[in-house]
């Protein structure tokens, strides 16, 4: 069995929403009357669990709420969760940027986070300085640094800018000499936040096998925190789900990976009522039934969509669902009307369930979904979800698509004709 | 199998209230402090044509300056020694307390991307500018020799005080005021950022009640009413004993020294406590 080497118990952190001003102080001056009289805090008290996109009533929340787990040593643990379920927060306080507001967190081991693009590199010096610096930032004596340099500039492959003002780098070449000097660092903790997304595929890929390298030859462990379930798959022995400030799951990768695609979505942007039409509900399940806001590519999904007619119920009602990607360009649509169905809601309240025969090929990403009503005017209800597109299975291609492939998996075979 | 100890390495815990500053972990860091000095003095003035030389205009023209109004159109007397020597003296000892309290105050707010991706004693970040700021000191202290050295030349009577042995000691007590000062204010601008306003005009003002330009002598003479707020006034002591030491000027009390030494112990480790206090969390308010 192997050793524990890092202990997160009952670790919470609480912030305060919206922002500081004259009201901080009355705060300020409240909390430390409480603690002269030796009361809790008044403050610690209040606070609602950390979901984004509910309204609160309190100023406070917790972004961290109870956490516990427990890493062994030369584990690789992958930490996801969905924008805002903690992940920066729990990363901060492990790299002891901030402390928690309770708990703690027991370390047999030094640890060492992955530095953001270029963050500590002044821009006015040479990479071969900002090796030193940056390496004296993350916790490396200069002798520690000499006896490596040669071997971080090789690494980073940046050989012949390396005596050249850091500000003439391109930032992905930025990124390739930060975590050059980060991965020479020999911590016996690396915390890593998704920085490997601006270097180009060669560069993933070096990286991710020196993650691997660090792990299973050092011994050493790696916190690891992406969106990439590629990555994720590929290089982490654990997970660790956050959700809403919590743990929602941890244990093995591809039941984590299950668990995170089939949380609940909370992008539903239900419109009061439009035209005299409401939406009471729009849900997207996958080919289990779950709902979720997570897709696999080509996994057979399926809409389901309530609408509430406050007045007069059409008589010849026509959907059309956009799937718009980030930059609101329509990608490909759902259409009642271009596939001649005709719909005939009876009552003022139908539900209505749409396949999607071979789910969706298109590139992996966040795209949304924009809604159109065609009754007797058109009424558009935009945004109404907001999904991220994943290709985990690769199914009919090995590899994602990059940029220069286009938007679009088409599944194929291979074969010589006799 | 027996279960492990609870030997851990060291233990992250929501702030504690005590004094506690690792010694130990601030020396494991001492190269990242000769890093950042190295940082601050090369890159200052990179790709500026005159270079290092601005270190040497800056107080340069302000003492002519300074000797055209104070001296020349005020009048003020400064005995044997000439005007722009004794304006020299003052401007470059002031000018190492202020970039030393300036740069320290703006501590946690200018290096707040930096603060807030990775963990090393903060302190090291005022300490080097502490001793970055010691080598422009050094460099404009020669500047100041070589007008002494003409000024000895051309047959004025300037001579340096014995006690120019302990000059050292001064300069370390002007770092420590300057340093703390600029800790409890960088500390409080990471919430409030009223101070920052303050900071700007208060040194500002602060330098006219330090007797830069004028000796200690004429404002007892001229204002002996409102003496007392010069007298309060740490810097005031420190630039009054330097000119003693380095031009001789034999106006300085022991009860001044005593006080500027006593406030400015008390003043760096009131800093030290609260900038401990406030770098554990204040990623969180800034």
């Amino acid at each position: 069995m192997a050793e524990t080497i890092l202990k997160v118990e009952n670790v919470s952190k609480q912030y305060r929403l919206g922002t500081i001003g004259t009201g901080t102080i009355s705060h300020d001056l409240n909390r430390w009357w409480a603690k002269i009289r030796g009361k809790q805090d008044p403050f610690l008290k209040i606070g609602e669990t950390n979901d984004r996109s509910s309204k609160g009533n309190s100023e406070y929340v917790w972004a961290l709420k109870d956490i516990n787990f427990e890493v062994k040593k030369g584990e690789v643990l992958g930490i996801i969760g969905k924008n805002g379920a903690g992940k920066s927060t729990l990363l901060k306080i492990l790299s002891q940027v901030t402390s928690p507001t309770t708990g703690s967190i027991k370390s047999r081991g030094r640890i060492a986070s992955l530095l953001e693009v270029g963050t500590g590199f002044h821009p006015e010096m040479t990479g071969r300085e900002n090796i030193y610096l940056n390496g004296a930032i993350l916790g490396m004596t200069k002798k520690e640094i000499s006896s490596k340099i040669d071997e971080i500039i090789a690494f980073s492959g940046c050989e012949r800018y390396v005596d050249t003002p850091v500000k003439r780098y391109s930032s992905g070449m930025k990124v390739r000499l930060a975590f050059a000097v980060a991965a020479h660092l020999e911590p016996d903790i690396l915390v890593v936040d998704e920085v490997l997304a601006v270097g180009d595929a060669e560069f993933q890929k070096k990286a991710i096998g020196k993650m691997k390298d660090i792990s299973k030859q050092g011994g050493r462990t790696v916190l690891f925190v992406s969106h990439d379930m590629g990555a994720i798959q590929s290089l982490c022995s654990r997970l660790v789900v956050l959700e809403n400030g919590g743990v929602g799951f941890q244990g093995k990768v591809q039941e984590g990976i299950n668990y995170y695609l089939s949380v609940k979505s909370t992008f539903l942007n239900l419109c009061k009522s439009k035209k005299g039409v409401q939406v009471i509900d729009f849900e997207v399940r996958n080919s289990k039934s779950n709902i979720v806001e997570v897709i696999e590519v080509f996994d057979p999904i399926s809409f389901n969509l309530k609408l509430l007619f406050e007045n007069n119920i059409p008589s010849d009602l026509k959907i059309e669902y956009f799937i718009n990607d980030l930059f609101g360009q329509p990608q490909t649509t759902i259409s009642s009307w271009l596939n001649s169905e005709i719909i005939t809601p009876r009552e003022n309240q139908i539900e209505l369930k749409t396949n999607l025969i071979n789910g969706f090929s298109l590139k992996e990403g966040e795209y949304s979904i924009n809604l159109r009503l065609f009754t007797s005017e058109t009424i558009d209800f935009e945004d109404i979800y907001i999904f991220n597109l994943i290709n985990t299975n690769f199914t009919g291609y090995k590899y994602p698509l990059k940029q220069q492939h286009g938007r679009v998996y088409t599944p194929n075979n291979w074969n010589i004709v006799e | 199998m027996k279960t492990p100890k609870e030997d851990w390495l060291y233990e992250i815990k929501p702030k504690d209230t005590l004094f506690s500053l690792n010694f130990k972990e601030i020396w494991r860091y001492r190269d990242l402090l000769l890093m950042f000095v190295k940082r601050d003095v090369v890159t200052l003035y990179k790709q500026t044509i005159l270079g290092p030389l601005w270190y040497l205009i800056q107080p340069l023209f302000t003492s002519v300056v300074f000797t055209l109004i104070f001296n020349n159109v005020a009048g003020i007397q400064t005995g044997s020694i000439p005007p722009f020597l004794f304006n020299l003296a003052g401007v470059t000892v002031w000018n190492y307390f202020k970039e030393c309290l300036v740069a320290t105050s703006d501590t946690f707010k200018k290096n707040e991307a930096i603060f807030g991706k990775v963990y090393f004693p903060r302190v090291i970040m005022p300490m080097s500018i502490v001793v970055s700021n010691l080598l422009k000191f050094g460099i404009q202290l020669t500047i100041f020799i070589a007008f002494y050295l003409y000024f000895v030349f051309i047959g004025n009577e300037v001579r340096p005080n014995v006690a120019l042995v302990f000059f050292p000691v001064l300069v370390l007590i002007m770092g420590m005021l300057g340093l703390g000062l600029g800790m409890i204010i960088s500390s409080m601008v990471t919430k409030y950022r009223d101070l920052t306003f303050l900071v700007q005009f208060g040194v500002q003002l602060l330098m006219y009640f330090s007797l830069v330009a004028y000796p200690m002598s004429l404002i007892e003479q001229k204002i002996p009413d409102l003496a007392w707020m010069v007298e309060l006034n740490p810097m005031a002591h420190v630039i009054e004993i330097s000119r003693f030491m380095l031009l001789n000027e034999n106006n300085f009390s022991l009860s001044g020294i005593i006080y500027t030494t006593v406030i400015s112990i008390v003043v760096f480790f009131v800093g030290l406590v609260i900038f401990n206090k406030t770098e554990k969390s204040f990623i969180d308010t800034i």
